[in-house]
């Protein structure tokens, strides 16, 4: 693994993410409650799932946590800080800088090299230079076994390869916060596996806060924490 | 390079056929609307240029812009009664006072004048009857107020003061005669005076109505020809500044009375079919622009639709609506320069083409090859238009792709 600042640091004890009475409804003329009521204290450096049936909400909570949506009723907390008043900018910012996002589909952009994807956040972020960004990516790559990979484009790679190389972009500008989406939902046993490790690995070796959301309980298991979701609402907060 | 641009140009070379499509497209129409509008500007500018140049810049005529009140209108003006089949006062045609007139004008600052007789006359040469317009004229004065002299292409135009008789025609008119310098013809006007003439010139002025039926004379033989002894009924005037013909012809009409035109409003239906003819070229030409512009605006709501995982993923990685959407105007202005440059090119080579080609066209003017006008403007009314239109037609879409919830389309490739 990649020693990093966070790795470093002593362990806060602060929640990374706090929710508080959140909802999220869709608006329509028939309108969809997605999440409801949902009060959740989620750590620094722990390693969490979310877990429930398809259409329970499990997703919607995690983009209403990562601030990719925002709640109809309550707020989120992030390090204490509440986001309800933040301008898109400002979220923005935050997803750039302090969250780190793994979806279902890799969602890499297929135009460029796999260097060049895990070099996009912090191109965007520009706080290092060129030589510095390719050093990191490379450094990155290697720690997730995909070294040889970088000159190639994601349709030379294997689905595990590709979901890997997600994992090293959502890990680019070092955030404190990662965020999954049913990560092994495209992925074989070997795969997911593989994926889970390296998310123990952040949590529990470089004190990154993961949230995963998958609906494999083997796979939640394996986590510090498991949340339960159904009907959008929490069951078992773990 | 910048991330921004990176990914605009990327995309654009994912989509290359389209892409130069779309540049092409944008080429197309800015070649055009160089050449074109080199060749509209070149044309009407080398037509006023001729009319400036070949006619007087002033007119003064005998005649009235309304017609004169008659006398029993003018001893009943507001009568109860209406006189129906009262007899016009019959007026002599021809400037009164004309010598005060023209001596008046001549103190006038930065004006030449010079007078004339203009009447219809037949020529006879060879058999051939041909109508045309005689104009008696003051040689001296004459060479000030037209760039005849100039534009003698045989003969000599001082040769009018020593021979007895002497004419120059029209180019025009001496082919439409089959006459040349030297010859004789038999002129006769309406008066019933006929008199032999001979040819001591041939003039050329590039305005076919003036060319094709203008033939000019001393003004006593003309006053004489015409049965018009000591009468003038025009007098033409040059201005030192063109562009104050039209006031200084209202002033003069006002002055004396009599109908006084400047050029604009003796060519003004001509001037105005320059105008409607520019308003159809130029709407064609921007059409094509605008053509162009869908075809920008397509490509880039192709992108868009395409790429709107990569938008999503890209909002999650903490871009900006704002940046994602600088990112599809990016694309649309990049099309916009490549068809701009390129378009440069095309029109100047189609504008050096166009000049090139030798003919012979006989309109209002004549022309042995396409006058053209280059001015850099031109390509920068080009640039910023096709430039204007590409941001635009790109704005829309990518506008549309900003405003993409990423939640929605991960929803979706899930």
């Amino acid at each position: 693994m990649i020693e990093t600042a966070a790795a470093k640091a002593p362990a806060i004890e602060a929640p990374a993410i706090e929710a508080r009475g959140v909802g999220r409804t869709l608006p329509g003329p028939v309108p969809v409650t997605l999440v409801r009521d949902v009060d959740l204290t989620i750590a620094t450096g722990s390693f969490c799932t979310i877990i429930g049936p398809s259409g329970s909400g499990k997703s919607s909570l995690l983009y209403l946590l990562g601030l990719l949506d925002r709640p109809t009723e309550g707020e989120i907390l992030l390090d204490g800080t509440a986001t309800g008043d933040l301008d898109e900018g400002d979220l923005a910012r935050i997803r750039l800088t302090k969250l780190g996002f793994v979806f279902q589909f890799h969602f890499l952009l297929p135009e460029f090299t796999v260097l060049g994807n895990v070099m996009i956040p912090m191109r965007r972020l520009a706080r290092i230079d060129e030589e510095a960004r390719h050093a990191r990516a490379a450094e990155l790559l290697a720690s997730l076994g995909l070294e040889s990979e970088g000159a190639k484009r994601p349709d030379q790679l294997s689905g595990g390869q590709r979901q890997r190389v997600a994992v090293a972009r959502a890990l680019a500008n070092d955030p404190a916060i990662v965020l999954a989406d049913e990560p092994t939902g495209n992925l074989d046993t070997h795969n997911a596996d593989i994926v889970f490790e390296i998310f123990a690995a952040l949590a529990h070796e470089e004190g990154k806060t993961v949230v995963a959301v998958t609906h494999n309980a083997e796979l939640a298991a394996r986590a510090d924490r498991r949340i339960e979701i159904v009907d959008g609402r929490i069951t078992d907060s773990g | 390079m910048m991330l921004g641009a990176d990914i605009a140009l990327t995309h654009l070379r994912g989509r290359l056929r389209q892409t130069t499509v779309s540049v092409l497209g944008v080429a197309t129409g800015v070649g055009f609307f160089i050449a074109i509008a080199a060749l509209m500007e070149g044309s009407q500018r080398d037509f006023v240029e001729k009319i400036i140049d070949a006619t007087p810049h002033i007119v003064m005529k005998d005649e009235y812009r309304d017609p004169p009140r008659q006398p029993v209108e003018r001893a009943y003006s507001g009568g109860a009664v209406d006189l129906r089949g009262v007899r016009p006062e019959e007026e002599l045609r021809g400037l009164r006072a004309a010598k005060r007139i023209l001596g008046e004008l001549r103190a006038r600052p930065g004006l030449f004048v010079a007078p004339i007789l203009r009447g219809q006359v037949v020529m006879r040469h060879g058999g051939k009857d041909v109508a045309a317009s005689l104009i008696g004229i003051e040689p001296e004065a004459e060479r000030h107020v037209s760039t005849i002299e100039e534009d003698m292409r045989g003969g000599d135009f001082d040769l009018l003061r020593t021979t007895a008789n002497g004419v120059i025609l029209g180019s025009g008119l001496a082919d439409r005669l089959g006459a040349a310098e030297g010859d004789t013809l038999s002129v006769s006007s309406s008066a019933g005076i006929a008199i032999r003439m001979k040819i001591v010139g041939v003039f050329h002025t590039g305005v076919v109505g003036i060319d094709q039926s203008e033939a000019m004379t001393l003004l006593k033989k003309a006053q004489v020809l015409l049965g018009r002894p000591n009468v003038i009924n025009r007098i033409r005037m040059k201005l030192a500044d063109i562009d104050v013909a039209r006031a200084e012809a209202a002033a003069i009409e006002a002055r004396y009375g009599y109908r006084t035109e400047s050029w604009e409003e003796a060519n003004e239906s001509i001037l105005e079919v320059l105008f409607i003819r520019n308003v159809i070229i130029y709407t064609v030409v921007g059409a094509i622009l605008i053509v162009a512009a869908f075809g920008i605006f397509n490509i880039i709501s192709t992108v868009t639709f395409e790429k709107s995982r990569d938008i999503a993923i890209l909002k999650s990685l903490g871009f900006r609506a704002a940046e994602v959407r600088s990112i599809f105007v990016l694309e649309g202005l990049i099309v916009g320069l490549a068809g701009t440059v390129l378009g440069w090119a095309f029109g100047y080579g189609l504008s050096r083409v166009l000049g090139s080609i030798k003919f012979e066209v006989q309109s209002f003017t004549d022309m042995t090859r396409l006058p053209l006008y280059e001015w850099p403007g031109f390509y920068a009314i080009a640039a910023a238009f096709a430039i204007g239109s590409a941001v635009l037609a790109a704005w829309i879409p990518a506008s549309r792709a900003a405003r993409l919830n990423p939640v929605d389309i991960i929803r979706g490739a899930a």
